[in-house]
């Protein structure tokens, strides 16, 4: 049985720290849990930096050893945290390279969940960092997409926004796109949604629907085959972009943009327009399967 | 304070005062179409610094600095040209390829790097680079960016590493033109000071600067040094004409020799700017 998604995330900062004597910067990184397994057991003398509770000098200060030619992956426990993080990551990191022709490459763990949380701590926030230029947005899912997203990272002198989130975590297994044949319905799915995509897509068939998959790995910049391309454009009803975060960001740009390219109507599904209360009846979840089940009918029958 | 030390400084502040009277008076002709920051009043800090840091210790630090930073760059030895040209637009000589304008001067030469716009982000990120690298880091702020929530917050987080590191406030009391006494009533040294790290008071004076010179980059310190804009916070423009001028006194105070360096700075930095502005 192959590694867990956090065994795997673990692995890689092992060796960041270890192998690549680099650093690692976030709040509360040593203490219980560490950070939902995804870190080594490492302290200040391996690299793995504890900074103070002041979000948004913490952006900056990693923002500062970025510019050292120390690539750092910087962890933000939670994503809703990144109001306060953020300002000099897409201020300063995201546009160093353009204008002093400096690079500043930040891994940014920004950690998604959700359920009980409430209005701050809980969903994904990527859509924050969309609208900025310089930055590169991905949301691995899987043991082999981190992997490839830590590479590229490497190889790279960009800025990666990483949109994780915990409810992956336990994940061994690899997500694959069915894009073959024509299809009623396409799902295009990012993050924690991509699962439960899954099992829309089951229920769907199940009522004799044939359902394409797309599972978005690359947010920005938009990586999409052309096969998927063509399978939305083949498809009888256009398709479903769903998001952890709200629609007003990433799901409705996307949809934009995939519109004009497959000429369908491409729809999008994410959290409410409301906050988040800790309750579970005035909680704000990413659709789940049912939900996504219904949403497609009515797209269909209408 | 030795005389020669003086003169040094004096001969870096010259060279300041002049660039930054051009810029001025190119400013107001509308030949400068962007918005500039100009440091004339406030130049003793940065050719004090400049000269103990560089010429006395031969230390180079990482220098991180925000708008109204001229004098900082050209006090560490920045380049002239690229930076007459980017205050012209010189697409070909500007070290950002006129992208950084005034507010934002940078420098691979002098390990200056430049600002994003935010007041006072120079101070987490200039940090941040010093506990990366442990090199030597200069880091200046004014004032009003002093008062930045993640300045102090980073302040505090510098102290607790022990990283060897200067802060300047260059205090001119003024944030557009509030006074300080209106925003606050705390003062940064005494802040530096309760996160456990040296923090001083002082004029802007050679004199008075060169007195905390034992202590640069041994741990960190923050200097709130008090001083004068000469010139409005942004473009061609006096807030006053009683404004006290530490350069028009220093040459006082140094006669003759002053006087020669004051001339000899003025033509050739007339002609370096006219040379530019001919070529537009």
């Amino acid at each position: 049985m192959g590694k867990t998604l956090k065994e795997t995330i673990k692995e890689i900062i092992r060796k960041h720290l270890k192998n690549k004597k680099g650093k690692v910067f976030g709040q509360c990184l040593t203490a219980v849990g560490w950070v939902g397994g995804t870190l080594p057991e490492l302290y200040e003398k391996d690299g793995m930096i504890e900074l103070s509770m002041a979000d948004v000098a913490g952006g900056g200060i990693v923002t500062g050893s970025a510019l050292m030619k120390e690539k750092p992956i910087y962890v933000i426990r939670y994503q809703g945290f990144n109001w306060y993080n953020a300002p000099m990551i897409v201020n300063y990191a995201a546009k160093s390279k353009e204008i002093w022709n400096t690079p500043c490459p930040v891994f940014v763990r920004g950690i998604g969940m959700e359920g009980g949380i409430g209005p701050v701590a809980g969903s994904s926030h990527h859509s924050l960092y969309y609208r900025m230029p310089g930055l590169k947005i991905v949301s691995p899912m899987t043991p082999n997409e981190y992997k490839k997203i830590y590479d590229s990272f490497m190889k790279d002198n960009e800025v990666y926004y990483v949109s994780e989130h915990r409810g992956s975590f336990n994940n061994r297994i690899e997500l694959k796109n069915d894009i073959k044949g024509r299809k009623d319905f396409v799902i295009i799915a990012i993050s924690i949604t991509r699962f439960e995509a899954i099992k829309a897509k089951e229920i769907l068939e199940k009522k004799g629907l044939k359902i394409g998959i797309i599972n978005i790995l690359w947010i920005k910049p938009l990586k999409v085959s052309k096969a998927s391309i063509k399978c939305i454009a083949n498809s009888k009803f256009g398709a479903l972009i769903l998001d952890d975060d709200y629609v007003d960001g990433i799901s409705n740009s996307i949809a934009n943009k995939l519109s004009h390219l497959t000429n369908k109507k491409i729809f999008t599904l994410g959290l409410s327009d409301k906050s988040a209360g800790f309750h579970k009846r005035v909680d704000n979840l990413p659709p789940n399967s049912s939900q996504i089940v219904k949403k497609i009918i009515s797209l269909i029958r209408n | 304070m030795h005389k020669n030390l003086r003169i040094k400084i004096f001969e870096k502040a010259s060279l300041c005062r002049h660039f930054e009277t051009n810029a001025y008076k190119f400013s107001e002709k509308k030949l400068i179409k962007i918005p500039i920051y100009l440091s004339a009043g406030q130049e003793f800090i940065s050719a004090s610094l400049a000269t103990i840091i560089n010429d006395i210790y031969k230390i180079k630090p990482l220098i991180f600095a925000q708008h109204r930073c001229h004098s900082t760059y050209l006090s560490f030895g920045g380049e002239i040209d690229n930076l007459i040209a980017e205050l012209l637009g010189n697409y070909r000589l500007s070290n950002t390829k006129c992208m950084g304008g005034s507010a934002s001067i940078y420098s691979k030469k002098i390990n200056m790097f430049g600002h994003d716009g935010h007041m006072g982000t120079q101070v987490p990120i200039g940090i941040g680079a010093c506990f990366t690298s442990k090199k030597p880091t200069i880091v200046f702020m004014g004032d009003a960016s002093a008062e930045e929530d993640y300045v102090l917050g980073a302040l505090g987080w510098a102290a607790t590493k022990k990283l060897p590191i200067l802060f300047i406030v260059e205090d001119n009391n003024l944030s557009i033109l509030t006074e300080k006494k209106v925003r606050r009533n705390w003062d940064m040294h005494d802040v530096a000071r309760s996160f456990k790290m040296k923090g001083f008071n002082l004029k802007d004076s050679p004199r008075e600067i060169e007195k905390y010179k034992k202590f640069f980059f041994k741990e960190p310190m923050l200097l709130n040094i008090n001083t004068n804009r000469m010139f409005w916070h942004a473009g061609a423009g006096k807030d006053s004409d009683k404004t006290f001028d530490r350069y028009l006194k220093e040459k006082k105070i140094l006669g003759k020799e002053a006087e020669k360096i004051d001339k000899k700075f003025n033509s050739m930095v007339k002609k370096l700017w006219e040379k530019h502005l001919k070529k537009q």
